[in-house]
Protein backbone atom coordinates (compact mmCIF):
# COMPACT_ATOMS: atom_id res chain seq x y z
CA UNK A 1 0.00 0.00 0.00
CA UNK A 2 2.89 2.39 0.73
CA UNK A 3 4.72 1.94 -2.06
CA UNK A 4 1.82 2.48 -4.50
CA UNK A 5 0.46 5.03 -2.48
CA UNK A 6 3.63 7.24 -2.66
CA UNK A 7 4.18 6.71 -6.39
CA UNK A 8 1.04 8.31 -6.75
CA UNK A 9 2.02 10.99 -4.78
CA UNK A 10 4.37 11.40 -7.16
CA UNK A 11 1.82 11.21 -10.07
CA UNK A 12 -0.22 13.67 -8.13
CA UNK A 13 2.47 16.09 -8.06
CA UNK A 14 3.19 15.85 -12.21
CA UNK A 15 -0.85 15.52 -12.93
CA UNK A 16 -1.72 19.07 -11.13
CA UNK A 17 2.09 20.93 -12.50
CA UNK A 18 0.08 19.90 -16.04
CA UNK A 19 -3.26 20.98 -15.39
CA UNK A 20 -2.52 24.25 -13.86
CA UNK A 21 -1.99 25.52 -17.58
CA UNK A 22 -5.50 25.28 -17.33
CA UNK A 23 -5.75 28.58 -15.04
CA UNK A 24 -4.55 30.64 -18.26
CA UNK A 25 -7.37 32.01 -20.49
CA UNK A 26 -7.27 33.05 -24.26
CA UNK A 27 -6.26 31.33 -27.75
CA UNK A 28 -2.75 30.92 -26.92
CA UNK A 29 -3.61 28.98 -23.25
CA UNK A 30 -5.37 26.24 -25.64
CA UNK A 31 -2.84 25.84 -28.24
CA UNK A 32 0.01 25.61 -25.51
CA UNK A 33 -2.96 23.34 -23.22
CA UNK A 34 -3.19 20.94 -26.38
CA UNK A 35 0.44 20.75 -26.97
CA UNK A 36 0.82 19.40 -23.75
CA UNK A 37 -1.91 16.72 -23.77
CA UNK A 38 -0.80 15.77 -26.67
CA UNK A 39 3.11 15.04 -25.96
CA UNK A 40 1.01 13.30 -22.58
CA UNK A 41 -0.33 10.93 -24.99
CA UNK A 42 2.41 10.16 -27.41
CA UNK A 43 5.77 10.33 -25.28
CA UNK A 44 7.19 7.30 -24.79
CA UNK A 45 8.73 7.86 -21.75
CA UNK A 46 5.43 9.11 -20.26
CA UNK A 47 3.48 6.47 -21.31
CA UNK A 48 5.80 4.42 -19.46
CA UNK A 49 4.92 6.25 -16.60
CA UNK A 50 1.13 6.29 -17.21
CA UNK A 51 1.21 2.43 -17.26
CA UNK A 52 3.17 2.66 -13.87
CA UNK A 53 0.39 5.07 -12.68
CA UNK A 54 -2.29 2.75 -13.84
CA UNK A 55 -0.79 -0.19 -12.41
CA UNK A 56 -0.23 1.37 -8.78
CA UNK A 57 -3.68 2.39 -9.04
CA UNK A 58 -5.15 -1.45 -9.60
CA UNK A 59 -2.73 -2.63 -7.31
CA UNK A 60 -3.28 -0.11 -4.53
CA UNK A 61 -7.50 -0.80 -4.47
CA UNK A 62 -6.92 -4.22 -4.99
CA UNK A 63 -4.45 -4.67 -2.04
CA UNK A 64 -6.96 -2.26 0.06
CA UNK A 65 -9.90 -4.21 -0.60
CA UNK A 66 -7.96 -7.55 0.60
CA UNK A 67 -6.61 -5.51 3.93
CA UNK A 68 -9.82 -4.34 4.97
CA UNK A 69 -11.07 -8.14 4.16
CA UNK A 70 -8.46 -9.75 6.07
CA UNK A 71 -8.80 -6.39 8.58
CA UNK A 72 -11.88 -7.33 8.83
CA UNK A 73 -12.08 -11.31 9.28
CA UNK A 74 -9.81 -10.44 11.98
CA UNK A 75 -12.55 -9.35 14.58
CA UNK A 76 -15.55 -11.56 13.75
CA UNK A 77 -17.18 -10.58 16.65
CA UNK A 78 -17.80 -6.75 16.88
CA UNK A 79 -18.72 -4.54 20.06
CA UNK A 80 -21.95 -3.65 21.36
CA UNK A 81 -20.68 -0.28 22.25
CA UNK A 82 -17.22 1.47 20.80
CA UNK A 83 -16.25 4.96 21.24
CA UNK A 84 -13.51 5.13 18.44
CA UNK A 85 -13.41 8.39 18.40
CA UNK A 86 -11.74 8.80 21.69
CA UNK A 87 -8.30 7.15 20.29
CA UNK A 88 -7.75 7.53 16.62
CA UNK A 89 -9.36 10.33 13.57
CA UNK A 90 -12.16 9.66 11.32
CA UNK A 91 -10.17 9.21 8.50
CA UNK A 92 -7.40 6.89 9.55
CA UNK A 93 -10.36 4.23 10.34
CA UNK A 94 -12.28 5.07 6.83
CA UNK A 95 -9.17 5.05 4.49
CA UNK A 96 -11.23 2.17 2.32
CA UNK A 97 -14.59 4.33 2.40
CA UNK A 98 -12.76 7.42 1.36
CA UNK A 99 -10.52 4.83 -1.50
CA UNK A 100 -13.62 4.28 -2.75
CA UNK A 101 -14.80 7.78 -3.32
CA UNK A 102 -11.50 8.32 -5.06
CA UNK A 103 -11.66 5.27 -7.54
CA UNK A 104 -15.11 6.24 -8.29
CA UNK A 105 -13.87 10.05 -9.31
CA UNK A 106 -10.71 8.14 -10.99
CA UNK A 107 -12.99 6.29 -13.16
CA UNK A 108 -15.54 9.45 -13.64
CA UNK A 109 -12.89 11.51 -14.54
CA UNK A 110 -11.18 9.55 -16.97
CA UNK A 111 -14.02 8.91 -19.21
CA UNK A 112 -14.98 12.54 -18.90
CA UNK A 113 -11.65 13.56 -20.25
CA UNK A 114 -9.00 10.72 -20.89
CA UNK A 115 -11.40 8.19 -23.09
CA UNK A 116 -12.68 10.93 -24.84
CA UNK A 117 -8.79 12.43 -25.42
CA UNK A 118 -7.82 8.41 -26.54
CA UNK A 119 -10.67 7.15 -28.77
CA UNK A 120 -13.22 10.08 -28.82
CA UNK A 121 -13.33 12.12 -32.09
CA UNK A 122 -12.33 15.77 -31.50
CA UNK A 123 -12.22 18.74 -33.53
CA UNK A 124 -8.81 20.16 -34.02
CA UNK A 125 -7.05 23.49 -33.23
CA UNK A 126 -5.16 25.71 -35.25
CA UNK A 127 -1.84 23.89 -34.71
CA UNK A 128 -3.49 20.95 -36.00
CA UNK A 129 -3.98 19.22 -32.09
CA UNK A 130 -6.89 17.57 -30.33
CA UNK A 131 -8.36 20.53 -28.46
CA UNK A 132 -9.29 19.09 -25.27
CA UNK A 133 -8.89 22.19 -23.65
CA UNK A 134 -12.06 23.63 -25.14
CA UNK A 135 -13.34 20.02 -24.06
CA UNK A 136 -12.34 20.84 -20.69
CA UNK A 137 -13.66 24.34 -20.26
CA UNK A 138 -17.16 23.65 -22.31
CA UNK A 139 -17.60 19.86 -19.58
CA UNK A 140 -17.47 22.81 -16.44
CA UNK A 141 -19.15 25.44 -18.14
CA UNK A 142 -21.84 23.16 -19.49
CA UNK A 143 -25.86 25.17 -18.84
CA UNK A 144 -27.75 21.71 -17.31
CA UNK A 145 -23.90 19.67 -15.50
CA UNK A 146 -21.58 21.86 -15.30
CA UNK A 147 -22.14 22.55 -11.95
CA UNK A 148 -23.02 19.62 -10.57
CA UNK A 149 -19.72 18.07 -12.44
CA UNK A 150 -18.02 21.07 -10.55
CA UNK A 151 -19.11 20.07 -7.01
CA UNK A 152 -18.46 16.06 -7.28
CA UNK A 153 -14.70 17.50 -8.81
CA UNK A 154 -14.30 19.41 -5.06
CA UNK A 155 -16.24 16.56 -3.23
CA UNK A 156 -13.72 13.98 -4.59
CA UNK A 157 -10.49 16.61 -4.16
CA UNK A 158 -12.20 16.78 -0.26
CA UNK A 159 -12.03 12.87 0.20
CA UNK A 160 -9.04 12.78 -1.40
CA UNK A 161 -7.19 15.92 1.32
CA UNK A 162 -8.66 13.16 3.81
CA UNK A 163 -7.42 10.03 2.47
CA UNK A 164 -3.56 11.82 1.81
CA UNK A 165 -4.00 13.26 5.34
CA UNK A 166 -3.63 10.10 6.78
CA UNK A 167 -1.96 7.83 4.32
CA UNK A 168 0.99 10.41 3.32
CA UNK A 169 2.48 9.92 6.70
CA UNK A 170 1.55 6.29 7.45
CA UNK A 171 3.62 5.24 4.57
CA UNK A 172 6.57 6.33 6.03
CA UNK A 173 5.56 4.60 9.29
CA UNK A 174 5.11 1.19 7.33
CA UNK A 175 8.81 1.72 5.50
CA UNK A 176 9.91 1.48 8.75
CA UNK A 177 11.01 5.46 8.69
CA UNK A 178 8.86 6.82 11.37
CA UNK A 179 10.98 7.08 14.59
CA UNK A 180 10.73 10.01 17.49
CA UNK A 181 12.16 12.53 15.43
CA UNK A 182 11.15 12.13 12.09
CA UNK A 183 7.34 11.40 12.43
CA UNK A 184 6.91 15.08 13.24
CA UNK A 185 8.70 15.68 9.96
CA UNK A 186 6.56 13.57 7.79
CA UNK A 187 3.22 14.74 9.16
CA UNK A 188 3.93 18.43 8.73
CA UNK A 189 4.70 17.65 5.21
CA UNK A 190 1.94 15.08 4.46
CA UNK A 191 -0.31 17.87 6.02
CA UNK A 192 1.47 20.44 3.45
CA UNK A 193 0.95 18.16 0.74
CA UNK A 194 -2.57 16.85 1.32
CA UNK A 195 -3.80 20.26 1.90
CA UNK A 196 -1.77 21.97 -1.02
CA UNK A 197 -2.07 19.85 -4.00
CA UNK A 198 -6.24 18.90 -3.09
CA UNK A 199 -7.09 22.86 -2.86
CA UNK A 200 -5.05 23.45 -6.11
CA UNK A 201 -7.04 20.50 -8.19
CA UNK A 202 -9.79 21.16 -6.37
CA UNK A 203 -9.49 24.97 -7.84
CA UNK A 204 -9.47 24.21 -11.67
CA UNK A 205 -12.52 23.65 -12.46
CA UNK A 206 -14.22 26.20 -9.55
CA UNK A 207 -12.24 28.80 -11.53
CA UNK A 208 -13.38 27.31 -14.55
CA UNK A 209 -17.01 27.53 -13.71
CA UNK A 210 -16.65 30.89 -12.36
CA UNK A 211 -14.44 32.72 -15.40
CA UNK A 212 -15.81 30.95 -18.24
CA UNK B 1 -23.30 6.07 43.33
CA UNK B 2 -25.96 4.01 41.39
CA UNK B 3 -25.01 2.53 38.25
CA UNK B 4 -26.42 0.37 35.18
CA UNK B 5 -23.84 -2.04 34.10
CA UNK B 6 -24.15 -3.92 30.66
CA UNK B 7 -22.17 -6.84 30.70
CA UNK B 8 -21.33 -9.24 28.17
CA UNK B 9 -22.19 -13.17 29.63
CA UNK B 10 -20.84 -16.37 27.90
CA UNK B 11 -21.48 -19.47 29.42
CA UNK B 12 -18.24 -20.55 27.73
CA UNK B 13 -16.48 -20.51 24.95
CA UNK B 14 -19.11 -22.29 22.49
CA UNK B 15 -21.56 -20.81 23.94
CA UNK B 16 -23.75 -17.74 22.15
CA UNK B 17 -23.56 -14.44 25.28
CA UNK B 18 -24.94 -11.94 25.15
CA UNK B 19 -25.09 -8.50 26.72
CA UNK B 20 -27.17 -8.84 30.45
CA UNK B 21 -27.92 -5.23 32.08
CA UNK B 22 -27.49 -5.11 36.04
CA UNK B 23 -28.04 -2.62 38.06
CA UNK B 24 -25.77 -1.86 40.85
CA UNK B 25 -26.29 0.50 44.06
CA UNK B 26 -24.42 2.03 47.04
CA UNK B 27 -20.97 2.13 44.81
CA UNK B 28 -18.56 4.07 46.67
CA UNK B 29 -16.18 6.56 44.28
CA UNK B 30 -13.04 5.39 46.10
CA UNK B 31 -13.90 1.86 44.56
CA UNK B 32 -11.39 0.45 42.19
CA UNK B 33 -13.24 -0.68 38.60
CA UNK B 34 -12.47 -4.43 39.94
CA UNK B 35 -13.68 -3.79 43.41
CA UNK B 36 -17.16 -2.79 41.78
CA UNK B 37 -17.48 -6.07 40.10
CA UNK B 38 -16.25 -8.22 43.25
CA UNK B 39 -19.56 -6.71 45.19
CA UNK B 40 -21.62 -7.06 42.25
CA UNK B 41 -20.30 -10.38 41.72
CA UNK B 42 -20.61 -11.05 46.09
CA UNK B 43 -24.70 -10.22 45.35
CA UNK B 44 -24.79 -12.55 42.56
CA UNK B 45 -23.25 -15.64 44.68
CA UNK B 46 -25.88 -14.52 47.40
CA UNK B 47 -28.71 -15.05 44.94
CA UNK B 48 -27.35 -17.91 43.55
CA UNK B 49 -26.32 -16.77 40.55
CA UNK B 50 -23.45 -17.32 38.57
CA UNK B 51 -20.38 -14.43 39.26
CA UNK B 52 -19.27 -12.70 35.84
CA UNK B 53 -16.09 -14.33 34.65
CA UNK B 54 -13.12 -11.62 34.50
CA UNK B 55 -9.21 -11.98 34.43
CA UNK B 56 -7.61 -9.84 37.21
CA UNK B 57 -3.99 -10.82 39.44
CA UNK B 58 -1.98 -7.94 40.58
CA UNK B 59 -4.44 -4.90 40.71
CA UNK B 60 -1.37 -2.56 40.81
CA UNK B 61 -1.62 -1.92 37.33
CA UNK B 62 2.00 -4.07 36.57
CA UNK B 63 1.05 -7.54 35.60
CA UNK B 64 -1.64 -7.24 32.46
CA UNK B 65 -3.95 -9.67 33.48
CA UNK B 66 -7.11 -7.64 33.95
CA UNK B 67 -8.30 -6.15 30.70
CA UNK B 68 -12.32 -5.01 29.75
CA UNK B 69 -13.62 -2.98 27.36
CA UNK B 70 -15.12 -0.31 29.34
CA UNK B 71 -17.57 2.22 27.26
CA UNK B 72 -16.19 1.82 24.00
CA UNK B 73 -12.61 1.80 25.00
CA UNK B 74 -9.85 -0.95 26.46
CA UNK B 75 -9.59 -0.14 30.33
CA UNK B 76 -12.03 2.41 30.27
CA UNK B 77 -12.20 6.17 30.02
CA UNK B 78 -8.71 7.18 31.82
CA UNK B 79 -6.07 6.97 29.65
CA UNK B 80 -2.18 5.21 30.91
CA UNK B 81 -4.40 3.23 32.89
CA UNK B 82 -5.37 -0.47 33.42
CA UNK B 83 -8.82 -1.49 34.52
CA UNK B 84 -7.58 -2.33 37.56
CA UNK B 85 -6.23 1.21 38.62
CA UNK B 86 -9.41 2.73 37.57
CA UNK B 87 -11.52 4.11 40.19
CA UNK B 88 -14.94 4.65 40.10
CA UNK B 89 -14.87 8.40 40.59
CA UNK B 90 -14.55 8.51 37.01
CA UNK B 91 -17.99 8.06 36.24
CA UNK B 92 -20.83 9.68 36.77
CA UNK B 93 -23.97 8.59 38.88
CA UNK B 94 -26.71 6.91 37.01
CA UNK B 95 -24.35 5.79 34.03
CA UNK B 96 -24.82 3.22 31.79
CA UNK B 97 -21.57 1.16 31.76
CA UNK B 98 -20.99 -1.45 28.79
CA UNK B 99 -18.40 -3.47 29.80
CA UNK B 100 -17.13 -6.31 27.48
CA UNK B 101 -14.16 -8.69 26.52
CA UNK B 102 -11.24 -8.50 24.50
CA UNK B 103 -12.62 -8.88 20.37
CA UNK B 104 -10.47 -10.45 18.56
CA UNK B 105 -10.74 -13.90 16.13
CA UNK B 106 -6.95 -14.20 17.57
CA UNK B 107 -8.44 -13.56 21.74
CA UNK B 108 -11.21 -16.52 21.58
CA UNK B 109 -13.84 -15.93 24.61
CA UNK B 110 -13.30 -18.24 27.35
CA UNK B 111 -16.19 -17.42 29.34
CA UNK B 112 -17.91 -13.94 30.00
CA UNK B 113 -15.33 -11.22 29.97
CA UNK B 114 -12.42 -14.02 30.16
CA UNK B 115 -10.53 -14.01 26.92
CA UNK B 116 -7.78 -16.47 25.64
CA UNK B 117 -4.52 -14.12 25.12
CA UNK B 118 -1.96 -17.50 24.53
CA UNK B 119 -1.43 -16.14 20.91
CA UNK B 120 0.74 -13.75 23.04
CA UNK B 121 2.37 -16.57 24.73
CA UNK B 122 3.33 -18.64 21.34
CA UNK B 123 4.63 -14.84 19.30
CA UNK B 124 6.63 -14.57 22.70
CA UNK B 125 7.79 -18.25 22.53
CA UNK B 126 8.76 -17.40 18.15
CA UNK B 127 11.42 -15.58 18.96
CA UNK B 128 10.63 -13.02 22.09
CA UNK B 129 14.03 -13.98 23.76
CA UNK B 130 18.34 -14.16 24.03
CA UNK B 131 19.77 -17.19 23.86
CA UNK B 132 22.23 -16.29 26.45
CA UNK B 133 24.03 -18.91 27.65
CA UNK B 134 23.94 -19.70 31.63
CA UNK B 135 26.54 -22.53 32.09
CA UNK B 136 28.52 -20.04 34.56
CA UNK B 137 30.39 -17.96 33.31
CA UNK B 138 27.49 -15.70 32.01
CA UNK B 139 29.00 -11.73 31.39
CA UNK B 140 27.36 -9.47 33.84
CA UNK B 141 24.84 -7.69 31.59
CA UNK B 142 26.31 -4.19 33.27
CA UNK B 143 29.73 -5.04 31.65
CA UNK B 144 28.56 -4.36 28.24
CA UNK B 145 28.73 -0.18 27.15
CA UNK B 146 25.41 0.74 26.37
CA UNK B 147 24.07 4.30 25.02
CA UNK B 148 21.73 5.60 27.75
CA UNK B 149 19.77 6.74 24.48
CA UNK B 150 19.28 3.28 23.56
CA UNK B 151 18.77 1.98 27.08
CA UNK B 152 15.83 4.34 27.72
CA UNK B 153 14.30 3.36 24.90
CA UNK B 154 14.56 -0.26 25.15
CA UNK B 155 13.19 0.31 28.66
CA UNK B 156 10.48 2.26 27.19
CA UNK B 157 9.59 -1.06 24.74
CA UNK B 158 9.81 -3.28 28.19
CA UNK B 159 7.16 -1.45 30.09
CA UNK B 160 4.70 -3.25 27.91
CA UNK B 161 2.94 -5.28 30.05
CA UNK B 162 1.05 -8.04 27.69
CA UNK B 163 -2.10 -7.14 28.45
CA UNK B 164 -3.73 -6.78 24.79
CA UNK B 165 -5.19 -3.50 25.00
CA UNK B 166 -3.98 -2.71 21.21
CA UNK B 167 -5.20 -5.72 20.13
CA UNK B 168 -8.50 -4.83 21.90
CA UNK B 169 -8.65 -0.86 20.58
CA UNK B 170 -6.74 -1.45 16.77
CA UNK B 171 -10.27 -1.39 14.31
CA UNK B 172 -7.95 -4.13 12.38
CA UNK B 173 -7.20 -6.65 16.04
CA UNK B 174 -3.49 -6.26 14.90
CA UNK B 175 -1.14 -7.10 17.63
CA UNK B 176 1.30 -4.94 15.85
CA UNK B 177 2.01 -2.69 18.94
CA UNK B 178 2.93 -5.34 21.39
CA UNK B 179 4.54 -7.62 19.04
CA UNK B 180 6.20 -4.30 17.87
CA UNK B 181 7.38 -3.32 21.50
CA UNK B 182 8.76 -6.90 22.66
CA UNK B 183 10.96 -6.91 19.01
CA UNK B 184 12.08 -3.29 20.06
CA UNK B 185 13.21 -4.21 23.65
CA UNK B 186 15.60 -6.72 22.78
CA UNK B 187 16.59 -5.57 19.31
CA UNK B 188 17.92 -2.28 21.14
CA UNK B 189 19.98 -4.05 23.15
CA UNK B 190 23.91 -5.69 21.95
CA UNK B 191 22.38 -9.15 23.70
CA UNK B 192 19.37 -9.13 21.79
CA UNK B 193 21.20 -7.61 18.30
CA UNK B 194 22.40 -11.36 17.92
CA UNK B 195 19.44 -12.83 16.86
CA UNK B 196 17.65 -10.01 15.65
CA UNK B 197 16.65 -10.69 12.37
CA UNK B 198 15.36 -14.37 13.13
CA UNK B 199 13.55 -12.51 16.16
CA UNK B 200 10.95 -10.47 14.32
CA UNK B 201 10.60 -12.63 11.27
CA UNK B 202 9.71 -15.60 13.76
CA UNK B 203 7.58 -13.69 15.58
CA UNK B 204 5.91 -11.76 12.78
CA UNK B 205 4.97 -15.00 11.33
CA UNK B 206 3.71 -16.30 14.43
CA UNK B 207 1.40 -13.00 15.24
CA UNK B 208 0.24 -13.55 11.19
CA UNK B 209 -0.26 -17.25 11.87
CA UNK B 210 -2.75 -16.22 15.09
CA UNK B 211 -5.16 -14.28 13.08
CA UNK B 212 -4.42 -10.97 14.07
CA UNK B 213 -5.31 -8.14 11.23
CA UNK B 214 -2.55 -5.61 9.65
CA UNK B 215 -1.69 -2.01 11.14
CA UNK B 216 -2.96 0.78 9.14
CA UNK B 217 -1.40 3.26 11.39
CA UNK B 218 -5.07 4.95 13.47
CA UNK B 219 -2.98 5.11 16.33
CA UNK B 220 -5.62 3.79 18.13
CA UNK B 221 -3.02 0.79 20.04
CA UNK B 222 -0.80 4.07 21.45
CA UNK B 223 -3.49 6.21 22.51
CA UNK B 224 -5.47 2.94 24.87
CA UNK B 225 -1.82 1.72 25.76
CA UNK B 226 -1.89 2.10 29.45
CA UNK B 227 2.17 2.30 29.36
CA UNK B 228 2.14 4.50 26.69
CA UNK B 229 4.08 2.11 23.84
CA UNK B 230 4.36 4.16 21.21
CA UNK B 231 3.89 3.99 17.43
CA UNK B 232 7.68 4.10 16.69
CA UNK B 233 7.93 0.78 17.64
CA UNK B 234 5.93 -0.50 14.89
CA UNK B 235 8.03 1.44 12.80
CA UNK B 236 10.89 0.46 14.20
CA UNK B 237 9.49 -3.68 13.55
CA UNK B 238 8.91 -2.60 10.09
CA UNK B 239 12.44 -1.37 9.23
CA UNK B 240 13.98 -4.55 10.76
CA UNK B 241 11.51 -6.85 9.09
CA UNK B 242 12.37 -4.94 5.96
CA UNK B 243 16.16 -5.84 6.55
CA UNK B 244 15.75 -9.02 7.87
CA UNK B 245 13.72 -9.72 4.68
CA UNK B 246 15.55 -7.69 1.86
CA UNK B 247 18.79 -7.88 2.86
CA UNK B 248 19.50 -10.49 5.24
CA UNK B 249 23.43 -10.46 7.26
CA UNK B 250 23.91 -7.16 7.10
Amino acid sequence: MSATGLFLCLFLVGHLAGNLQLFLTGEEAALQFNAYAKFMTTNPAVKILSYLTYFSILFHAIDGIMLVASNKAARPQKYAYSNPSANSKWNSRNMGVLGTIILVFIAVHMSNFWYVMHFGSLPVDSAGNKDLYTVVISFFTDDSMGLIFVLFYVFAMAAMCFHLLHGFKSAFSSFGLRTAKTKVIFEKIGYAFSIVVSIAFAAIPVYIYLTH
Amino acid sequence: MNLTLKVWRQKDANSKGEIVAYDVKDISEEMSFLEMLDVLNEKLVAEGDEPIAFDHDCREGICGACSLYINGEPHGPMNRTTTCQLHMRSFKDGETVFIEPWRAKAFPVIKDLMVDRSAFDRIIQAGGYVSVNTSGNTIDANAIPIPKEDADEAFDAATCIGCGACVAACKNASAMLFVSAKVSQLSLLPQGKVEAEERVKNMVEQMDHEGFGACTVTGACEAECPKGISLENISRMNREYLKATVSPGK
